[in-house]
């Protein structure tokens, strides 16, 4: 929101909502609004109540868990190790690295200007183990700094809630009278592990009151950025046709992914234009590859797509979609892979036609013929098991059914004589009816039943005849008929 | 009084030779909606779990609509291709003929284009039989041209078996197959009969009235004789 410039002003009180059971809750509020006493995780008509001005916006909170994961991998500029922690927050371990930045005090400076130039308030403190560092940052000074000796001290004056328990644990806290991490400490140890023996981490007090003063380990396990996989190729002067580059620039990129143990199931490929200007051409596979005569079979028909401009001179292929593959022999002899012969011709067929031109039809659950079939794209993976038709079904059907002429009706069954694109049916043989009714949770109320007959015309050839709704059915006038498909 | 063919049962499509081998054969439908066609390619298919690779035209999708898994009670995957030019239509044939997981590749053309000619048959005929994956191409509202294919049949429908149980009702289909261009076997013409239940299909000579004699007098006199 604050990329985008238009973040609120300061002096309105603004909330960011959740959806919760009953209704939205308040997800973070800024400070005029909990100087409003508006509190995070009441409910928002509750808060609407306290403070009548207030606005609202719903949070994006997998899109800021996503933001986070990257600011850590961005923080990375002040120590190599580094990790986030819960929703909120980063945890650096810059042991041995403050020293580069001229001292614990300077660092901290550092990065609360670094972040703030990033549009990002902090709040930040260094202390000898995770627990203690996240108490400080939330509830101790500014840009606190504690020693290893001071653990203690500095975390005695603190509320209990700077222990990272669960909230009702800090509620029978607060009612056992025990309303700072001092007050904890002084307890004696027996009585309160007795009290919280079988308790999980989150909710007892000892474990985590030992992880912030360091007699219980908490590593750090940092995470690793995911590789990335690009090849480029960068021309003496511009060109307009990149087709004599790509085989090169595909085994490239198929040596790394093979060193990686990966295969890719996208493929970028970016010219960048003398003029400033980038292009892109895109190609999609159905299993990961890293074939290089496959891949660059891909890009056969696609390369035209590519708008040169006024040339190119720097040419990338990237690897999208990774998936760790292995090399598979599954027959002794080395001999051809069928699931992967078929996944190429899958991809070739989708990278020239496009991928709603492939379909692979499955059967679903229902009763509406045009119902039970669905597309699935051809990149897509099928379902193991298929429900069965109930009954006998043709073998082509009509999208969408066409209507017939009724030349001459008999009461019961099939028209005895119609007309179907021009032409004269007589009606030989019939089987029939079979009833469809509609779907009521899925069709507009006043959909008509459907009497299906598989009928047979005076030359042999079979088609599927259905009547849409009765007479005197109260949903429109007479019924109709309809081709629906053909029988074998 | 004619002469009446004795009727000849094939037993079973194994025996027939043009069923057996994996090879590029063309079906004309005799009217161009009808099924019958796709009954007979399915039914002469070989049997296994490998897909099937289906190519259909623009104008055969609409015309006829699409194959429908439930009526087709095909338990191998399918793959469909919709295209709009004949010859994207032969371009996704050959690549499907190139690949050997597949279990049969069958493309559906409406009228005469001019993509489809000879060349382009001869290409797909001896693709197939490199991979030993069986082509058909099922024409529709086209006339039998200069064509590569090995077996050309030319298949309408025919009213269908009496049903078991029921007389007023159709029962199992019946085909009237024309096999007018082979080169491996004589060609002929047969009905067909699909039972439906053991996915057989039978083939019997077509019985019809022979040549008459010249000279064997006018029709009344037949009649009476």
């Amino acid at each position: 929101m604050d990329r985008q410039g238009n973040a609120p002003p300061d002096d309105v009180p603004f909330v960011l909502a959740r959806a919760a059971q009953h209704g939205p809750v308040v997800h973070a509020a800024n400070r005029t609004a909990r100087l409003e006493g508006v509190m995070p995780g009441s409910r928002v008509v509750d808060m609407r109540a306290i403070c009548p001005d207030l606005q609202v916006a719903y949070a994006d909170q997998a899109g800021d868990r996503a933001a986070l994961d990257r600011l850590v991998l961005w923080a990375r500029r002040w120590c190599p190790w580094s990790v986030r922690d819960g929703e909120d927050g980063i945890i650096l371990d810059t042991t041995g690295s403050d020293h580069l930045l001229g001292g614990e005090a300077a660092m901290l400076v550092e990065m609360e200007t670094q972040l703030s130039l990033l549009g990002l308030t902090s709040q930040l403190a260094v202390a000898p183990t995770w627990g203690a560092a996240w108490a400080l940052a939330r509830f101790g000074p500014v840009r606190a700094i504690c020693g290893a000796d001071q653990v203690a001290v500095k975390l005695g004056a603190l509320p209990v809630t700077g222990l990272r328990l669960d909230a009702a644990t800090v509620l029978l806290l607060r009612r056992l009278g025990l309303k700072t991490i001092g007050a904890l400490i002084d307890v004696p140890r027996l009585s309160l592990t007795r009290r919280f023996a079988k308790a999980a981490l989150a909710a007892n007090p000892v474990l985590r009151l030992d992880q912030a003063l360091g007699s219980l380990a908490e590593p750090v396990s940092s995470v690793d950025a995911a590789p990335r996989f690009v090849v480029q190729s960068r021309l003496p002067e511009p060109i307009f046709d990149p087709t004599p580059y790509l085989p090169a620039l595909c085994a490239d990129l198929c040596d790394l992914l093979h060193q990686a143990g990966q295969g890719c199931r996208r493929l970028h490929l970016t010219v960048y234009r003398t003029d400033g200007d980038v292009s892109h051409v895109d190609v999609a596979m159905s299993a990961p590859s890293r074939d290089p005569v496959h891949l660059h079979s891909l890009f056969r028909d696609k390369v035209a797509q590519i708008n040169p401009g006024f040339g190119f001179d720097l040419i990338t292929l990237a690897a999208g979609d990774l998936a760790r593959m292995q090399n598979i022999q599954n027959d002794l002899e080395g001999g051809s892979d069928d699931d992967l012969q078929l996944a190429q011709l899958l991809d070739r067929l989708a990278a020239r036609f496009g991928d709603r031109a492939v379909a692979r039809p499955i059967l679903r659950a229902s009763h509406i013929p045009e119902r039970a079939e669905a597309r699935l794209p051809a990149l897509a993976t099928p379902p193991a098991v298929m429900p069965a038709p109930a009954s006998e079904r043709p073998i082509r059907l009509l999208a969408p059914p066409e209507e017939i002429r009724v030349l001459y009706a008999v009461p019961e069954g099939p028209p005895a004589q119609f007309q179907w694109r021009r032409q004269v049916h007589r009606v030989a043989r019939y089987a029939g009816p079979e009833r469809i009714a509609p779907e009521w949770w899925k069709d507009r109320p006043g959909t008509r039943l459907r009497d299906y007959f598989k009928i047979e015309d005076q030359a042999g050839r079979r088609l599927w005849l259905y009547r849409e709704g009765l007479h005197a059915d109260g949903r429109g006038g007479d019924p109709r008929w309809f081709v629906h498909g053909m029988f074998a | 009084m004619g002469l009446l063919h004795i009727p000849k049962v094939l037993a079973g499509q194994g025996d027939h030779p043009a069923l057996a081998q994996p090879v590029l054969s063309e079906a004309f439908a005799e009217t161009a909606w009808d099924a019958a066609v796709l009954g007979f390619v399915l039914a002469s298919l070989p049997a296994g779990q490998r897909p099937v690779l289906w190519v259909q035209d623009r104008l055969s999708r609409k015309e006829t609509g699409g194959p429908s898994l439930a009526g087709m009670r095909m338990t191998r995957p399918l793959i469909m291709v919709s295209l709009s030019r004949a010859a994207d239509l032969l371009w996704a044939m050959e690549e499907g003929l190139r690949c050997q997981a597949l279990g049969a590749v069958i493309g559906e053309v409406w009228g005469d284009p001019a993509a489809l000619d000879f060349t382009a048959t001869k290409r797909l005929a001896l693709r197939s039989e490199a991979a030993a994956v069986p082509c058909w191409l099922i024409r529709r509202a086209a006339s039998p041209n200069l064509s590569a294919a090995r077996d050309r049949w030319r298949i309408g429908a025919l009213p269908s078996a009496p049903h078991p149980h029921d007389a007023q009702a159709p029962g199992a289909p019946r085909w009237a197959l024309e096999l007018f261009r082979s080169r491996r076997s004589k060609p002929g013409q047969w009905v067909a009969t699909y039972d439906r239940a053991t996915d057989r299909v039978d083939l019997v000579a077509a019985a019809g009235d022979g040549p008459l004699d010249a000279g064997d007098g006018p029709a009344r006199q037949r009649a009476a004789g």
